[in-house]
C-alpha cells in the first residue's frame, strides 16, 4: 500500500464469536487489525477453517464483530442498525461469490442493474446507459436479455462481477471468485479485475485457495487460525 | 414499491406450477363463498317476499281491554279471581287521526286501515266460514298488490260487489256475477254479488278471505265509522321492529311487525345467515392457510436468493414487502378467478337450475369479495414474509 491514498476500509482489534455465552462459545478471529486502502489490490489466503469467509462477512457488514471497530470510508459501523448497514453497504460494496449468485427470474442486465433499482427504483436512462456499458466490458452486451440459466458458468460469473460493479462501489469482496471456473475462464476474470481495478479505482479484496491467483495480486494477507501471519 | 412488486411478480412468473396450483386452490374457496353468500340472499330475499307478499309489515290494532278493579278502602285487603276479559270487536279509536300520523312519518311506505271480522258465508245449503276485510282499494293495493293475483274477474269492492279466494269459490261453487249470502249474526246480513276471485297461493287466505268495500263491511260487524286494523308497509323490511315499537309509543296501541308474527321464520334465517358466514369464516381460513404454506415453502426455497438480495442491498422492510406483495397477488388474482366462477355458479343455477327461484346479482359482492381475499393474502403472507425478513444474510448466502 502506498502513502497517501484514502483509507477504504480499517480494522481495528477485530473479534468474533460465536454461541457467545454458551459452553460452545468459540473465538474464530483474534484481533484484527487491517487497512485496505484505494485502488488496493489485495489478496486473503489461509487454511480452510482459517476464519477467511467470517472476516469476509463481517467487513461485507453481513455479519457484526464480538468485539473492535471496523471503519468503511472511515465510517464506524458497529452500532449501526440493519437500514443504515443495508445502505452503507448497497452504496460500497460490491460482492461476487463463487457460485455466481444470480436470481434467476430476472434478465442478466435485471440482475446487474439489481443494486441500483433496490435503492432507486425503476432504473433512468443514465443508469441503463452504465448497465450496458459494464455488459459489453465483460463481453455480454448481447446476452442483455438472457436468464441466468441461458449462459454459461463464466458468463455468468461475468454477469455477477458488473452486477458488483454497478454501484461504483469503493470496496469489491470477492468470495473464491475463480473457484468454480476452469483455468482459462478464471484467467479471464482475472484480467477483468485487474482492468476494472485500473479504470475505476476500486479496492478489491479476493479471498482464494488459488495461488496463481494470489501471487498475481500487489499484496497477500494470510490467515491462519484467526490471526493475520504474514502481510 | 417499483422494485419490490417486479420481485415479487417475478418470483410469481418463475413459481409457475405453484402458483397456479395456489390460485386454484383460492379460486375454488372464493367462488364457494361467493355462490353460496349470493344463494343465501337469494333465497331470503325470496322467502321474504313470499311471506311479506300476503302480508303487512305491520299491524297495528286497538289495545287489549282489561278488567277494571275498584280500587278498596285504605286498610283492607282484597283477593281478586280474574277471567281474562274476552277482547270483542272493536274499533281504533280515533282511527283517522292515527292514518294521518302514519301517512307521515318517513319510513312508513304505505298505510291501509280495515275492517274485519268473522262471518258465514251461505250458498244454498252449504255454510263456510270466513273473514271478512272492508277495505279502501286504493290504499291496500300498496299494502298487498292483489290485483296481480285475480284469477277471474277484476279486483272491485263496493256497490254490493265483493272479491274471494279460489278455494273458497269451488266450495261454495262460485262463479263471477254469481250471488252470495253473508251472515255477520245479530241478524246482520248483505247479499253480495262476487265481482273478482283472486289467489295468492296461501290456503288460509284463498279459503277464508272475502273482500269488501270499507262501508259495507263496517256495517256487517256493527262498527259503524269504525276500523279494527290499520295495516302498513315499511321502506326497509329489516326495521319493522324499529317502526313498529315507534308507532307504539307515538299512539298508544298494539303494533306488531311481521317479524314478532313470524318469530319461526325470523330464527331459520338467522341461523341459516350463520351457517353461511361460518361456511364463508371456515372457507376463508383454509384459503389463508393455503396462501401461508406456500409462501412458507417459497421462502425456504429462495433462501439462498434472498440472501444475495440482502447482501445488494435489499433492506428488511424490503424484503417483507416482496412476500406481502405476493401473498396481496395471490389473494386479488384468485379472488378475481373465483368471482367469475361464483357468477357461472349462479348463472348456471339461474338458468339451468331447478326454476325454484331467481338469485339476483348483486354488484357489491365481487368487489367486497376481492377486498377480503386480498386482505386475506396480507395477512397470511405475514408470517412468511416475516421469516423472509428475518433470514440472515450470511446463513442465506451460503444454504443450498
Amino acid at each position: 500500500m502506498s502513502e497517501g491514498k484514502q483509507e477504504v476500509l480499517r480494522l481495528e482489534a477485530i473479534k468474533k464469536s460465536y454461541n457467545v455465552g454458551q459452553a460452545t462459545e468459540t473465538e474464530v478471529l483474534h484481533g484484527i487489525d487491517m487497512l485496505v486502502a484505494q485502488s488496493d489490490f489485495t489478496a486473503l489466503i489461509g487454511p480452510s477453517g482459517s476464519g477467511k469467509s467470517t472476516l469476509l462477512n463481517l467487513i461485507g457488514l453481513l455479519d457484526t464483530p464480538t468485539s473492535g471497530e471496523l471503519f468503511l470510508l472511515s465510517k464506524p459501523t458497529r452500532e449501526m442498525d440493519d437500514a443504515a448497514r443495508t445502505s452503507l453497504r448497497g452504496n460500497t460494496i460490491g460482492f461476487v461469490f463463487q457460485f455466481h449468485h444470480l436470481i434467476q427470474a430476472f434478465t442478466a442486465m435485471e440482475n446487474v442493474l439489481m443494486p441500483l433499482m433496490l435503492v432507486h427504483g425503476k432504473p433512468n436512462r443514465e443508469s441503463l446507459d452504465r448497465g450496458k456499458e459494464l455488459l459489453s466490458e465483460v463481453g455480454l452486451v448481447k446476452f442483455l436479455d438472457k436468464k441466468p440459466n441461458e449462459l454459461s458458468g463464466g458468463q455468468q460469473q461475468r454477469v455477477a462481477i458488473a452486477r458488483a460493479l454497478i454501484t461504483r462501489p469503493a470496496l469489491l469482496l470477492a468470495d473464491e471468485p475463480t473457484g468454480n471456473l476452469d483455468t482459462k475462464t478464471a484467467a479471464d476474470v482475472f484480467a477483468l479485475f485487474r482492468r476494472f481495478n485500473e479504470k475505476f479505482g476500486c479496492a478489491f479484496l479476493l479471498v482464494t485457495h488459488d495461488p496463481r491467483l494470489s501471487d498475481s495480486c500487489d499484496r497477500t494477507l494470510t490467515l491462519v487460525d484467526g490471526m493475520i501471519v504474514r502481510n | 414499491m417499483w422494485i419490490e412488486w417486479n420481485i415479487a411478480v417475478k418470483f410469481l412468473r418463475e413459481g409457475r406450477s405453484q402458483t397456479a396450483l395456489i390460485l386454484v386452490g383460492i379460486a375454488v374457496g372464493v367462488s364457494v363463498i361467493v355462490f353460496i353468500t349470493a344463494l343465501i340472499t337469494g333465497l331470503q330475499a325470496n322467502i321474504i317476499e313470499r311471506t311479506l307478499g300476503t302480508q303487512a309489515h305491520i299491524k297495528i290494532q286497538a289495545p287489549d281491554e282489561v278488567n277494571r278493579i275498584l280500587p278498596t278502602a285504605i286498610g283492607t285487603t282484597q283477593l281478586v279471581l280474574e277471567d281474562k276479559r274476552p277482547q270483542r270487536l272493536r274499533s281504533i279509536n280515533n282511527w283517522q287521526q292515527v292514518v294521518e300520523t302514519l301517512d307521515q312519518l318517513s319510513q312508513v311506505m304505505a298505510v291501509s286501515p280495515i275492517v274485519s271480522g268473522p262471518a258465514f258465508a251461505r250458498r244454498g245449503e252449504s255454510l263456510e266460514s270466513v273473514a271478512l276485510v272492508g277495505i279502501d282499494v286504493a290504499r291496500y293495493q300498496k299494502i298487498i298488490p292483489i290485483s296481480n293475483d285475480i284469477v277471474a274477474g277484476q279486483f272491485r269492492v263496493g256497490a254490493g260487489d265483493a272479491v274471494i279466494g279460489k278455494l273458497l269459490a269451488d266450495d261454495l261453487g262460485l262463479r263471477v256475477g254469481d250471488k252470495l249470502r253473508l251472515d255477520a249474526g245479530l241478524d246482520a246480513y248483505s247479499v253480495v254479488n262476487i265481482a273478482g276471485i283472486f289467489e295468492l297461493g296461501v290456503r288460509e287466505l284463498d279459503s277464508r278471505y272475502v273482500y269488501l268495500d270499507l262501508k259495507q263491511a263496517q256495517s256487517l260487524l256493527n262498527l259503524p265509522g269504525g276500523v279494527t286494523v290499520i295495516d302498513v308497509t315499511v321502506q326497509e323490511i329489516f326495521t319493522a321492529d324499529v317502526v313498529a315499537s315507534r308507532i307504539a309509543r307515538l299512539t298508544g296501541l298494539k303494533s306488531e311487525s311481521w317479524m314478532e308474527t313470524n318469530t319461526q321464520l325470523m330464527n331459520a334465517l338467522s341461523s341459516q345467515s350463520l351457517s353461511t358466514s361460518m361456511i364463508s369464516l371456515f372457507v376463508a381460513l383454509s384459503v389463508a392457510f393455503g396462501i401461508a404454506s406456500v409462501l412458507s415453502v417459497s421462502v425456504v426455497q429462495r433462501t439462498r436468493e434472498i440472501g444475495i438480495l440482502r447482501a445488494m442491498g435489499t433492506t428488511q422492510k424490503q424484503m417483507l414487502l416482496v412476500f406481502l406483495i405476493q401473498g396481496a397477488l395471490y389473494g386479488l388474482a384468485g379472488s378475481l378467478v373465483g368471482s367469475m366462477a361464483g357468477y357461472a355458479l349462479v348463472w348456471a343455477f339461474n338458468n339451468l337450475g331447478p326454476g325454484l327461484f331467481y338469485i339476483p346479482v348483486s354488484s357489491t359482492l365481487v368487489p367486497i369479495a376481492m377486498a377480503i381475499a386480498t386482505i386475506t393474502g396480507v395477512l397470511s403472507a405475514a408470517i412468511p414474509a416475516r421469516r423472509a425478513a428475518r433470514l440472515d444474510p450470511v446463513v442465506a448466502i451460503r444454504y443450498v
